[in-house]
C-alpha cells in the first residue's frame, strides 16, 4: 500500500486535533506516514494509525519560517512518491504545502473541507465565495498535496506500527532567510481552540466591549469564544479570536453570534456552521437570514439568562 | 531609496453575487470588479515605508483588461507607477502559474522589496506570496500584522495560533501583510488627479519570456470539477425577547441536544 505523508502539527510534543484528523483521512488513501519537525508524541501518532514516523531534529526547522520545512518535505515527496500529502490548512501549513508542491511538481489544493477517496481517485470539496458555493476539485499532476481544514472528519483511533525513522536533512542556506527572532506562546485560555471547537460563541459590536456575557455562555456550553472584525478593530479582543475572512473560518456544530450584524466579512468565516443562532437588538440584522434560531433582544440580558438556565439544567 | 513592488489582484466584488463560468473558473465578466480589499493594506504599508524615507512604489497586477482598474486605484492612493501583465493565455491560471508570471515581472523591475496582501478575496488560498518568494529565491516574511523596515532589514510581527512571533529578513524580501497592519487610505482628490498622469506599462507573456504552455486553465496542476451554490438555509425561528428570550434559546439548544 502506498504511503501517505501527513504533516504533523504539535505544540510542546502534544499532537493537535487537526493532525489526528489528517491521519484518519490518510488511512482511507494508503498507509499514513507522519512527518514531524521537532517533537511529537509518537504513541499518539501510532494510536491514530501512523505506520511510519519521520522525524527531523535540525534546529533550523525551529529557527526559520516555512522554507526549511518545505524543502525537507519536497525531498521526502521526491524520495517516497506518496499517494498523497496531507497538511493542516493553517497559514503555515498552506505555505509549506505550496512550496513543497511547486518544488516536486505536484498540484495543490488548500482549504479542503472534505476528502473523498474512490479507488485511486481523490476528490476534495472546498467552500468558496464566503461559503456561498462549494466546489469539487482534483489534483491533475504529481502527488496530490492537500491542505485540509480542521473539523473535516472526526479523528478515529486505529493502531499503526509507528516505526520511527530519524531523517537527517541538511537545510540549504537559501531556506534560512526568514529568521524567527522572538516567539511568545499565546496564553492558554482554558477553552477549546476556536478553529477546532464543536461550539463557538462569538461577540460583536453589540457587546460594547464587554465580553463577560459571551464568555459566560461559552463556558456553560464548553465552547470557544469568537469575535467579529468590528470587535477586534475596536481593540476589545485579540485578532486571534476573529471569525471571518481575515480571521478564522469555523464550521462548528453550533455557532452562536451575539451582537453581530453579519457583514460578508463575518459570514465568510461561519456560514458553513451546522446550526446557527443569533442574538441581536436589531431585527433587520442580516445574520438573521442565516439562522436556525434567533432572538431579537439585548444580549446583555438574553445571554446571562440562558447561561443561568444551562447551568441549572446541568445541575 | 527603497523601491517597492506591490502585487495586487483585481477581484469580483465580494459583496455582489459571485458565480462561475461554464468551465468552473471565476466569473469575472458579469460581476463588478475592484482592487482586492486585502491588497489595499499592502499598498498602504508600502506607501508608509516610502513616505518615512525615500523611495518609490510600483504596483503590479496580472489580469484581464479591466484589471487596470485595480492598478489605477493603487496609483490614486499614491503609488508612483504601474505594470499590468495582460495576455489571453493567462486566463484560468492556478496559483503556480500566477506566481510564475508575477516572479518574471518582478525580476524585470528594479526593486528592493515586494509587498502582497495576505490573500485574495476570491480564490483566497494565500499562497502566492510564498510561491513568488520561492521562485525568486528570496526570504518571505508573511502574514505580517506589523511591518518595520530599517535599512535593509525587514521585521514583522506574525500572530499565529500558538505564538506571536517576530520574524526578520535582510536584503530583497517578500512581505505579505494582514488587515491588522492598519486601515488603508482613501484616494484624495489630489491623488485621483495625479494618478491620471502616472505611467502604466502593459506587458504580455512574450515580454516576460513565458511560453503559453506554462500558464492558463489547460496547464493548471489542479482542476475544479464542479461547483454548486450552497443550498439556501431553511428559514429559522425568530423570537422577540419579552423577558424570556434566554429561556427560549435554551429550549432550542436542548431540543438540538446541545444542552
Amino acid at each position: 500500500m502506498s504511503e501517505v505523508l501527513v504533516l504533523i502539527d504539535a505544540v510542546d510534543g502534544k499532537v493537535s486535533k487537526p493532525s489526528l484528523e489528517l491521519l484518519t483521512i490518510a488511512r482511507a488513501i494508503g498507509a499514513p506516514s507522519a512527518v514531524v519537525f521537532g517533537d511529537a508524541d509518537t504513541a499518539t501518532l501510532s494510536g491514530y494509525g501512523a505506520e511510519k514516523i519521520y522525524t527531523y531534529a535540525d534546529q533550523a526547522f525551529q529557527d526559520f519560517l516555512v522554507a526549511p520545512k518545505a524543502e525537507a518535505l519536497a525531498a521526502l515527496i521526491a524520495e517516497k512518491s506518496p499517494a498523497a500529502v496531507l497538511v493542516p490548512s493553517s497559514a503555515e501549513g498552506k505555505e509549506i504545502a505550496a512550496r513543497a508542491a511547486l518544488k516536486s511538481g505536484s498540484g495543490l489544493i488548500t482549504d479542503a473541507v472534505e476528502v473523498a477517496v474512490d479507488g485511486g481517485n481523490i476528490t476534495t470539496t472546498q467552500s468558496v465565495f464566503a461559503g456561498s458555493y462549494t466546489v469539487a476539485a482534483k489534483v491533475t499532476k504529481g502527488a496530490p498535496v492537500i491542505a485540509v481544514k480542521p473539523n473535516s472528519v472526526a479523528p478515529v483511533e486505529a493502531a499503526g506500527a509507528g516505526a520511527v525513522e530519524a531523517v537527517s536533512f541538511e537545510v540549504s542556506d537559501a531556506a534560512k532567510g526568514a529568521k524567527i527572532v522572538t516567539s511568545e506562546p499565546k496564553a492558554a485560555s482554558g477553552r477549546p481552540e476556536l478553529a477546532e471547537a464543536a461550539i463557538v460563541v462569538s461577540g460583536g459590536r453589540g457587546t460594547g466591549g464587554d465580553f463577560s456575557e459571551v464568555e459566560g455562555l461559552a463556558d456553560a456550553l464548553g465552547a470557544a469564544v469568537g469575535a467579529s472584525r468590528a470587535a477586534v478593530d475596536s481593540g476589545w479582543i485579540s485578532h486571534t479570536f476573529q471569525v471571518g475572512q481575515t480571521g478564522k473560518t469555523v464550521s462548528p456544530q453550533l455557532y452562536i453570534a451575539a451582537g453581530i450584524s453579519g457583514a460578508i466579512q463575518h459570514r465568510a468565516g461561519m456560514q458553513t456552521s451546522k446550526t446557527i443562532v443569533a442574538i441581536n437588538k436589531d431585527e433587520e440584522a442580516p445574520l438573521f437570514e442565516l439562522v436556525d434560531f434567533g432572538v431579537v433582544g439585548d444580549l446583555k440580558t438574553v445571554l446571562p439568562q440562558a447561561t443561568v438556565e444551562i447551568n441549572k439544567r446541568k445541575g | 531609496m527603497t523601491k517597492i513592488v506591490v502585487a495586487v489582484k483585481y477581484v469580483p466584488d465580494a459583496t455582489a453575487d459571485r458565480t462561475f463560468e461554464s468551465d468552473n473558473t471565476v466569473d469575472r465578466e458579469n460581476v463588478d470588479g475592484l482592487l482586492s480589499e486585502l491588497d489595499e493594506y499592502a499598498v498602504e504599508q508600502a506607501l508608509q515605508v516610502v513616505e518615512a524615507g525615500d523611495g518609490e512604489v510600483t504596483v503590479l497586477t496580472v489580469g484581464p483588461d479591466d484589471a487596470a482598474d485595480a492598478v489605477r486605484k493603487a496609483l490614486q492612493m499614491g503609488a508612483d507607477a504601474g505594470v499590468h501583465v495582460v495576455d489571453d493565455a493567462i486566463a484560468g491560471s492556478d496559483a503556480f502559474a500566477t506566481s510564475l508570471v508575477l516572479a518574471k515581472a518582478i525580476e524585470k523591475l528594479d526593486y528592493d522589496l515586494v509587498f502582497f496582501g495576505m490573500a485574495s478575496t476570491d480564490a483566497g488560498m494565500g499562497v502566492v506570496p510564498t510561491l513568488v518568494a520561492e521562485r525568486l529565491g528570496l526570504p518571505a516574511v508573511t502574514y505580517a500584522s506589523e511591518v518595520t523596515v530599517n535599512g535593509d532589514t525587514v521585521s514583522i510581527r506574525r500572530d499565529g495560533d500558538a505564538a506571536s512571533q517576530t520574524i526578520e529578513a535582510t536584503g530583497k524580501v517578500v512581505v505579505s501583510v494582514t488587515d491588522q497592519t492598519g486601515e488603508a487610505r482613501y484616494p484624495s482628490f489630489k491623488g485621483i488627479m495625479a494618478a491620471k498622469k502616472k505611467n502604466v506599462d502593459e506587458w504580455s507573456l512574450a515580454d516576460l519570456g513565458i511560453d503559453a504552455s506554462e500558464v492558463g486553465l489547460d496547464n493548471a496542476w489542479t482542476g475544479v470539477e464542479s461547483n454548486s451554490p450552497r443550498p439556501p438555509r431553511a428559514a429559522g425561528e425568530i423570537v422577540t425577547d419579552e423577558g424570556d428570550g434566554g429561556l427560549k434559546l435554551v429550549e432550542f439548544l436542548a431540543g438540538k441536544k446541545f444542552v
